[in-house]
């Protein structure tokens, strides 16, 4: 019965704001550099890849994206509609959109009800889009570097990608950052 | 605490309430102080996580039901 009272008290004098214990800020080595490969082009990979890379950028990492193969479809501007040089890289682009605004689901696309849907509640649950999330990148300094072969095959040009990318380079490069102690993430 | 400007990251989801911060910080100078208020209940940890890479002090943080509250000084 006195446990009881006791308990009720203590609710009753709980302050309305609960202090939290602070964390601790000091870190025992210096962060390091991060090097996301987006290799995939689904609507939910490409999601992940640019909530990561935003992140990283606004938690003071160095951080590059190499953008390969499927992934280069998200950096061709939105509003190209066929890109490539001959007849095959022309129909490649017809057959899948490419621009990151396109981008179709893995599972459950439904001829574009998936995304259609997928976009509808990240609205309703303040998730930002991949587009908004690549434009917050950009601006915290993360560099995304096109896949030279990957733009060769494709029949892509600088003129076709969005603005601010860096240099193409190859896969040397990449397994060069590697090396150098880059955190590796495969997407 | 005094505070030198304050975010209103309520509502907002993973990672947008640590995204603005960042962008809240940037037009601030070091040692002033900005206040957040958030709702995605994986901000707690995040923002711990964030304020030691960067090294941004949390110097209060509080809960008050469903919303957070942090305090963080610039580095």
């Amino acid at each position: 019965m006195t446990l009881v009272a006791e308990q009720a008290t203590a609710e009753t004098v709980k302050p309305a704001t609960d202090p939290m214990p602070v964390p601790d800020h000091e870190h025992e080595a210096p962060p390091r550099d991060i090097l996301i490969i987006d290799y995939s082009g689904e609507l939910e990979k490409t999601w992940a890849t640019m909530i990561l890379a935003s992140t990283a950028g606004a938690m003071g990492a160095k951080t590059s994206v190499f953008v390969t193969f499927w992934g280069l479809q998200n950096f061709v501007k939105d509003e190209r509609r066929i890109t490539g040089q001959n007849w095959m890289q022309k129909m490649m682009s017809f057959m899948q959109r490419p621009g990151i605004s396109h981008r179709k689901l893995s599972k459950m696309n439904f001829f574009g009800m998936g995304p259609w849907m997928m976009g509808k509640l990240a609205k309703q649950y303040n998730v930002a889009s991949p587009k908004e999330l690549l434009e917050a990148a950009q601006l915290m300094g993360v560099e995304f570097i096109p896949c030279q072969m990957t733009m060769d095959m494709f029949g892509l040009t600088r003129d076709d990608l969005i603005d601010g990318m860096g240099e193409p380079v190859g896969a040397a490069t990449v397994i060069g950052m590697m090396q150098d102690g880059s955190s590796p993430l495969f997407i | 605490m005094n505070f030198d400007k304050e975010l209103d990251a309520r509502g907002l989801n993973c990672p947008l309430p640590i995204l603005r911060a960042k962008k809240s910080l940037n037009d601030m100078q070091s040692g002033q102080v900005l206040k957040i208020v958030a709702t995605d209940p994986g901000s707690v940890k995040d923002f711990a996580a964030w304020s030691k890479s960067t090294g941004n002090e949390i110097v209060e943080q509080s809960q008050d039901g469903s919303v957070f509250r942090f305090v963080l000084r610039k580095k």
